[in-house]
């Protein structure tokens, strides 16, 4: 089976991305194939590269508080691309009220702080299509 | 006792503990060493290395009474939504007995856009207040008095702009320049490295430093102009030791840059800042701003020839480590901040921001705020540490640590000299690729269970979602665009212009000195997404390259 291929994106304005990193790099010593786009990507970017890329795995992550606004706008331009099977997930400083909207929107799971790097590879493991 | 006896008795004493541990083993993952005596700091010349509170090199402290004097700043980081709603903040902050300001800026203010910018859909208000011109300038600090107050404010890459117009609103107070006092955090290289918030290229971006040096050397001389920041360096997943390497290479290079452009160290060293991290372990804190201190004096004395014993004094402002608060059980991070106050405290620094219990879940609500403030006041005033200077100094572990950080900073100092400084470091990745190993590392350590956090990976209960979280609305947003819209209207247009073409051709001549331009410029109301938007143009922006 080929290796699933993930894109780390940071969507957004801030620069808080040990996070990030450090899930794009666990998530390679899993076995996957990682990308990471670095700071300040937008929506529109992030769609593209997924396109670009053909990844099967988008995995977001947001500290500023601005996930109710980019996180949707990601999924939309992924989905208007045709890549329906993509996984989206996210994760960052995002309170558990915004959580259920999220889902709606179509992020499959969402991360906060103090969760295993594990979880992270077990959720893609089992969901990624 | 002598050397010999001492060593006698610690043989003595490892063969009973390897018999005991035979029988009761130690717990996993501990320091190597159990225990520290005279001979661990034999070597160490008490008159040449640790010294006297006020003198070189300050190793006690920068001043020579510290906090029998009076305590250090109480200065709470804060601002969000619009001016007007941080304007309220920061009455209600000193009306607590806050001694200083700190002013958030969200994060299009950071990286030189206006609210109305598409790039800032989603961001405005959010994690700080949202500034477009001189006019919401004026609004964030109404009725503050800025003869008095002392500001301290969190911006970077456009920090010239934000400091421009700072000083134009204290010209509409009547309040002269040379009377302004706060700082600028003013660190581009740490941008670079840990925190992200860039605009322009390193060499553009060294020029506006050193501009605003020069600048304020001369005009704005109680400001501190820079706050060489080791804090985000620590957020970003660095240990101890190189959270005061890197900054203090950091600093080398801002020195370094400004004695190029014609400047004597001694004209704006003074001047010079720090930011640290207090982090959990609360010895090797206080080791390490002790460490600090003694490094950069010897930096300033033997490498840059300071006389002035002002050039050669680290002071620093703390704040207590954000990414050790915990989203579980979040009333925990009262007791983490109590600790991480108590270091810096002992560690001798000058001012103090205390994060809130609930910041990692979103922006702290008044009452978490009140009690973060209110945890310094409690170390200030009941716990007796702010009454003796220094006192961990010849403890024989504490005095260890303070060696063996300075040891470990000089090497990571060298090696960056050999790559050939900051600048160079942080472009071939070397200081990004050492803090990502230190972070996941420490990820790492957490997962294993060889690193324990109460409430995480271990101690965990079912908890319902917290409540009372404080909310940025969406309609922030709108409402700042709005109000910018309506100030385009009503300025100047043709002196915005002008001011701008003016900037703009200052900033083809290296020579020229920016910050009169960029007043200039500010007080026509002129937007920071304008004046941004010219320096982009001549300077371009910078690319980051990552390597996992």
């Amino acid at each position: 089976m080929a290796k699933v291929r993930v894109l780390v994106a940071k969507p957004g304005l801030d620069g808080h991305d040990r996070g990030a990193k450090v899930v794009a790099r666990a998530l390679r010593d899993a076995g996957f194939e990682v990308i990471y786009t670095g700071l300040r990507q937008t929506p529109e970017q992030i769609a593209e590269a997924a396109l670009q890329e053909d990844v099967d795995v988008v995995a977001m992550s947001i500290l500023s508080g601005a996930h109710p606004h980019l996180f949707p706008k990601v999924v939309n331009l992924i989905r208007e691309k045709g890549m329906d099977d993509v996984l989206i997930i996210g994760g960052g400083v995002i309170p558990e009220t915004d959580i259920p909207a999220l889902k709606e929107a179509g992020i499959a799971e969402v991360f906060t702080p103090g969760t295993p790097t594990g979880d992270i590879v077990d959720f893609i493991k089992a969901n990624v299509k | 006792m002598s050397n010999e006896k001492i060593q006698a008795g610690l043989e003595k004493y490892n063969a009973s503990v390897e018999k005991a541990t035979a029988k009761f083993p130690e717990r996993p993952n501990l320091p190597e060493q159990r225990l520290y005596t005279p001979l661990d700091i034999k070597d160490t010349d008490y008159a040449d290395e640790i010294g006297f509170p006020g003198m070189y090199p300050y190793t006690r402290g920068v001043q020579p009474t510290m906090y029998r004097g009076r305590f250090w700043t109480m200065r709470m980081y804060a601002g969000f939504s619009t001016a007007a709603e941080s304007n309220k903040r920061y009455r209600y902050l000193i009306e607590s007995g806050a001694t200083g300001l700190s002013c958030a800026f969200d994060l299009p203010t950071q990286i030189g856009y206006d609210s109305d910018d598409p790039i800032s859909e989603g961001e405005v208000g959010k994690v700080g207040v949202a500034i477009d011109s001189l006019a919401d300038m004026e609004v964030l600090f109404d009725q503050i008095d800025l003869g008095k107050v002392s500001t301290s404010m969190t911006i970077n890459a456009p920090a010239s702009v934000l400091l421009a117009m700072y000083i134009a609103v204290a010209e509409k107070q009547g309040v002269p320049a040379d009377q302004l006092k706060g700082t600028i955090q003013n660190d581009i290289l740490k941008e670079y490295a840990a925190r992200g918030t860039y605009i322009f290229p390193p060499r553009p971006s060294m020029r506006l430093i050193t501009n605003i040096f020069e600048y304020c050397s001369k005009n704005v001389p109680k400001w501190n102009t820079i706050s060489i920041s080791g804090y985000h360096i620590r957020e970003a997943g660095s240990t101890a030791s190189q959270e005061i390497a890197f900054t203090i290479a950091d600093g080398i290079a801002y020195c370094e840059a400004a004695i190029k452009a014609g400047l004597h160290i001694d004209d704006f060293a003074g001047r010079l800042s720090f930011f640290w991290n207090a982090h959990n372990n609360v010895l090797e804190e206080v080791a390490k701003f002790r460490a600090s201190r003694r490094v950069w004096a010897k930096v300033m004395k033997e490498r840059f020839h300071a006389e002035k014993p002002k050039s050669m004094m680290l002071r620093v402002h703390t704040q207590t480590a954000g990414s050790m608060l915990t989203a579980q059980q979040p009333n925990n991070n009262i007791v983490r901040v109590a600790l991480q106050t108590a270091a810096a405290v002992m560690g001798g620094t000058q001012s103090l921001h205390t994060n809130s219990r609930d910041e990692a879940l979103a922006l702290p609500t008044e009452e978490s705020v009140m009690i973060a403030l209110r945890t310094q006041q409690i170390v200030a005033y009941e716990s007796g540490l702010a009454d003796v200077i220094d006192p961990l100094a010849g403890s024989y572990y504490v005095e260890a640590l303070t060696n063996k950080i300075e040891k470990e900073a000089w090497e990571y100092i060298k090696k960056i000299d050999e790559i050939g400084g900051a600048v160079a470091a942080i472009e071939k990745g070397y200081i990004q690729k050492e803090i990502q190993d230190s972070a996941y590392k420490w990820q790492m350590d957490v997962e294993s269970g060889a690193k324990t956090i109460v409430g995480v990976n271990k101690f965990q209960i079912e908890e319902e979602p917290p409540k009372g979280l404080l909310k940025v609305d969406a309609s922030v947003g709108v409402a700042q665009c709005k109000r910018l819209a309506e100030m385009k209207a009503k300025r100047d247009n043709d002196a915005v212009k002008a001011a701008l073409a003016d900037l703009k051709k200052a900033c083809q001549d290296e020579n020229e000195n920016l910050m009169p331009h960029i007043l200039n410029a500010v007080r026509t109301y002129a937007t920071l997404g304008e004046i941004c938007g010219v320096m982009r143009e001549v300077f371009g922006e910078y690319e980051a390259h990552v390597n996992l």
